[in-house]
């Protein structure tokens, strides 16, 4: 008995011969429908099948990063705390001088709010934009729950002076709303001036987005070195007996499986001025006892620990490709009179790529968001921009900088992403 | 996005939450040797004379547990012992219960509480039980014929060479600078509250900055100093006792230009056993519970009546009075934190010193 979903029982079918053109299963339906039903079930069984690690993406990652990144661009400290002088903020256009109505709003909103208990969170948002201006919330608050009296303008400028600020004012107003991009513009370097124009900040101010740059650099710099360094050992795996290079790939191995941490403290005790190899060289008389070498807590101690802990990350998947190369191209190549160069070059070299590619993403985005290696290394010319996010996540407790920080250095990620597929391919990445 | 924080913290926090039953309280601390000593000189003794079982639970910071739980609405914690600048801002933002200090037990001669705690020990709605203090310490095999004592000495590279370990952060280095430039303890902050005390804290740290090995994690400037890549550095003086105590390092501490931290418990609003946490937090902040984790820890009880009963380390040899940073000897130049200053300009000092650090 043939069934209607079985398309191989389709076919037999029509090849017993329908005669008017549209193909029919046995039961007379039309083929093309029978078919895609039977390829949606499969579809749906699939689907079925990855749904609880679909589940599990978006519980655990999806939804946690979209809230933390919301963080950057949404921060209702303010405007949720203190309603009436948002409605006038929102009621009275940028420039307009605060009046009584204003004036009134604040101090029954700062009453509420201090009533509440919520002045510090108030204060906080403020303190982001006006750095010093906590205090004068909680401080007022403090005041405020001991009673306040018309005209409340005068009361204010009373419990203290800064409440006149126009730079206060200012900020009050572009936190008035949820919605900010003032945490970009900070990550940025930039800053709003009174009138809301954007202007960058003073010079000694500055660190973000030379910390940009350099993280880049950095990365860049090793990715390249952890080629340079992760190439020729692959290759020796990937051409040696298979006994031999057993034994290799342990050593390549064995120290992608140490925590990062007896890693990058086994580099403390070697670089350091007073370790190993300063030691060495001191006892070889390279170099004087007074003229010991700085190779740690700078950036050459973070480019040195990253590239070792790194490296792996380069040569395992160079290696699973180099392995899939037919040796006999090379051969061919040399016989028809290439030199060895020439036949690296044109014929050896360009079927690595895949592995290469996927090896130097791999080493950049991670690279990238290095963390624990530059803030125990890097001394102060070896930190990257994840030690500020870091900070502001622990420190600061400022969650909604971070995430604009971190917002910042993914959709650059993304771009360069972007980029290499747009130049070299996604397609031609190979993992192993 | 609150209610999905809520649901999940509510999904994590159900199996803690179900334990808490009656005759228990749940007191979150930091780990280590500093739990164990809280454990031994509070926690013992407590749950001996009321019959209340104590669960300890150990956080890298309670404060982290305790904000997730306070914005989840789902306390599981009775008792919380955290950094004074996050008491203040928990405070601020309501999560706290007040606790009115006539409530807590006087000191053995009659002292009011209120009278007895140490300055800015107690607070609206924290009690303080240890001070510890960032201090300079050097190796003494490197200055044996010279020590160096004062705070200046620590940035006067010509008469005491070698390298030195700093904090990476402007909280633990601008006011050393300022202090090692003479100013006095008290001015500290009205100093870096403006621009030209700022440019002349990091004016000083310029005189060292090629010098400056740069720590972050409390274990590197112990390691440092043992290491001898560096002749001095400042750390957090119990780490330092450890060291020279336990280990036996010819480590010597500088009590001049110490910096003060205190660690505070509080209690959260809605905690499942109220009556319980209070109880615990009068008892474990009593004159005679505070000087006994004394004999764990070289960390300085919060009451002055406290001082005068600080016996022996638990090695029975060593005398633990000249190592409190507590002691009135150490605290003629001591600068004590102010976390109302650094919830206003920690970002921007912060911002300004990497920003400086970055600089050639």
């Amino acid at each position: 008995m043939a069934n209607a979903l079985d398309p191989h029982a389709a076919i037999v079918t029509t090849a017993s011969g329908e005669t008017d053109g549209t193909l029919t299963t046995a039961d007379g339906k039309p083929l093309s429908r029978a078919l895609a039903r039977s390829q949606r079930r499969a579809k749906r069984r699939a689907f079925l099948l990855v749904l609880p690690l679909l589940a599990f993406i978006l519980i655990t990652f999806v939804v946690p990063i979209g809230q933390m990144l919301q963080r950057s661009f949404y921060n209702d400290g303010f405007s949720a705390n203190m309603p009436q002088i948002s409605q006038w903020f929102a009621e009275n256009p940028r420039g307009t001088d605060p009046d009584e109505a204003a004036w009134t709003a604040l101090a029954n909103d700062l009453q509420v709010s201090a009533e509440a208990r919520t002045i510090g969170v108030v204060g906080t948002r403020i303190n982001y934009d006006v750095p010093g201006t906590r205090s004068l919330f909680t401080s007022t608050g403090r005041k405020v729950r001991r009673g306040i009296e018309p005209p409340y303008d005068q009361a204010l400028l009373e419990m203290d002076e800064d409440w006149g600020s126009s730079t206060l004012w200012a900020a009050m107003r572009d936190a008035s709303t949820p919605y900010t991009g003032n945490f970009y513009l900070a990550s940025l370097d930039r800053t709003r001036a009174d009138d809301g124009s954007i202007q960058q900040v003073e010079e000694r101010q500055r660190v973000y987005v030379m910390l940009f740059m350099r993280t880049f650099w950095l990365s860049l710099l090793i990715t390249g070195l952890t080629f340079l360094l992760g190439f020729p050992v692959a290759h020796l795996l990937a051409t040696l007996p298979m006994r031999k290079s057993n034994l290799l790939m342990i050593l390549v191995l064995l120290p992608f499986w140490t925590s990062l941490l007896v890693r990058t403290t086994s580099w403390m005790v070697l670089l350091q001025q007073q370790g190993v190899i300063n030691d060495i060289l001191v006892w070889l008389g390279v170099i004087g006892g007074s003229g010991r070498l700085q190779m740690i807590y700078n950036q050459t101690g973070t480019i040195i620990a990253m590239t070792h802990i790194l490296l792996p990350f380069m040569i395992l998947p160079l290696y699973s490709v180099m392995r899939t190369i037919n040796p006999s191209y090379v051969r061919a190549a040399r016989s028809l009179g290439a030199t060895s160069w020439t036949a690296f070059r044109r014929i050896y070299f360009p079927q690595t790529l895949p592995g290469l590619g996927a090896g130097a993403l791999l080493v950049f985005i991670l690279a990238v968001g290095y963390y624990i290696t530059p803030a125990l290394v890097g001394g102060s010319s070896g930190q990257l921009i994840s030690n500020m996010i870091a900070m502001h996540m622990t420190d600061t407790l400022n969650w909604s900088m971070a995430a604009a920080l971190a917002a910042l250095l993914l959709a650059s990620v993304l771009i360069l992403y972007w980029l290499y597929d747009r130049m070299v391919g996604i397609d031609n990445l190979k993992l192993g | 996005m609150k209610k999905t924080l809520i649901l999940t913290t509510a999904i994590a926090g159900l199996a803690s939450a179900a334990v808490a039953a009656e005759g228990e309280v749940n007191v979150v601390s930091w780990g280590g040797a500093y739990e164990r000593s809280q454990v031994e000189a509070y926690n013992a003794p407590f749950t001996e004379q009321t019959g209340i079982k104590v669960n300890m639970i150990a956080a890298d910071n309670p404060a982290t547990p305790l904000k997730a739980q306070v914005e989840a609405r789902n306390i599981s914690g009775d008792v919380f012992d955290v950094e004074v600048s996050d008491a203040i801002r928990l405070c601020d933002e309501g999560a706290l219960v007040e606790i009115d200090p006539a409530v807590l037990p006087a000191a053995p001669d009659g002292t009011p509480a209120e009278e007895d705690f140490l300055d800015g020990a107690l607070l609206d709605c924290a009690v303080a039980n240890i001070f510890w203090g960032t201090v300079i310490a050097f190796d003494e095999t490197k200055f044996a014929d010279n020590p160096p004592s004062t705070a200046a000495d620590f940035f006067d590279l010509e008469a005491f060479p070698g390298k030195r370990g700093l904090p990476k952060n402007p909280k633990r280095t601008l006011y050393l600078a300022l202090i090692a430039d003479g100013v006095p303890a008290d001015e500290i902050y009205d100093k870096l509250g403006s621009d030209e005390g700022v440019d002349q804290a990091f004016a000083k740290l310029d005189t060292i900055k090629d010098e400056v090995v740069w720590w972050e994690a409390g274990a590197q400037p112990v390691q440092l100093l043992a290491d001898g890549e560096v002749t001095m550095a400042t750390g957090y003086n119990g780490r330092f006792f450890d060291a020279m105590v336990a280990e036996g390092k010819p480590f010597k501490i500088i009590w001049d230009g110490q910096y003060m931290d205190l660690d505070m418990f509080v209690i959260p609003k809605d905690s499942p056993n109220p009556e319980a946490a209070m109880e615990y937090l009068k008892f474990a902040t009593d004159t005679q519970r505070l000087a006994d984790q004394a004999k764990y820890i070289a960390y300085g009880p919060a009451r002055k009546s406290s001082a005068a009963l600080v016996g022996m380390y638990q090695d029975g040899e060593t005398e633990m009075a000249p190592h409190m940073p507590t002691n009135p000897d150490h605290m003629t130049s001591a600068v004590m934190d102010d976390p109302e200053f650094w919830a206003d300009h920690d970002a921007e000092l912060t911002e300004r010193f990497n920003s400086w650090l970055a600089g050639s």
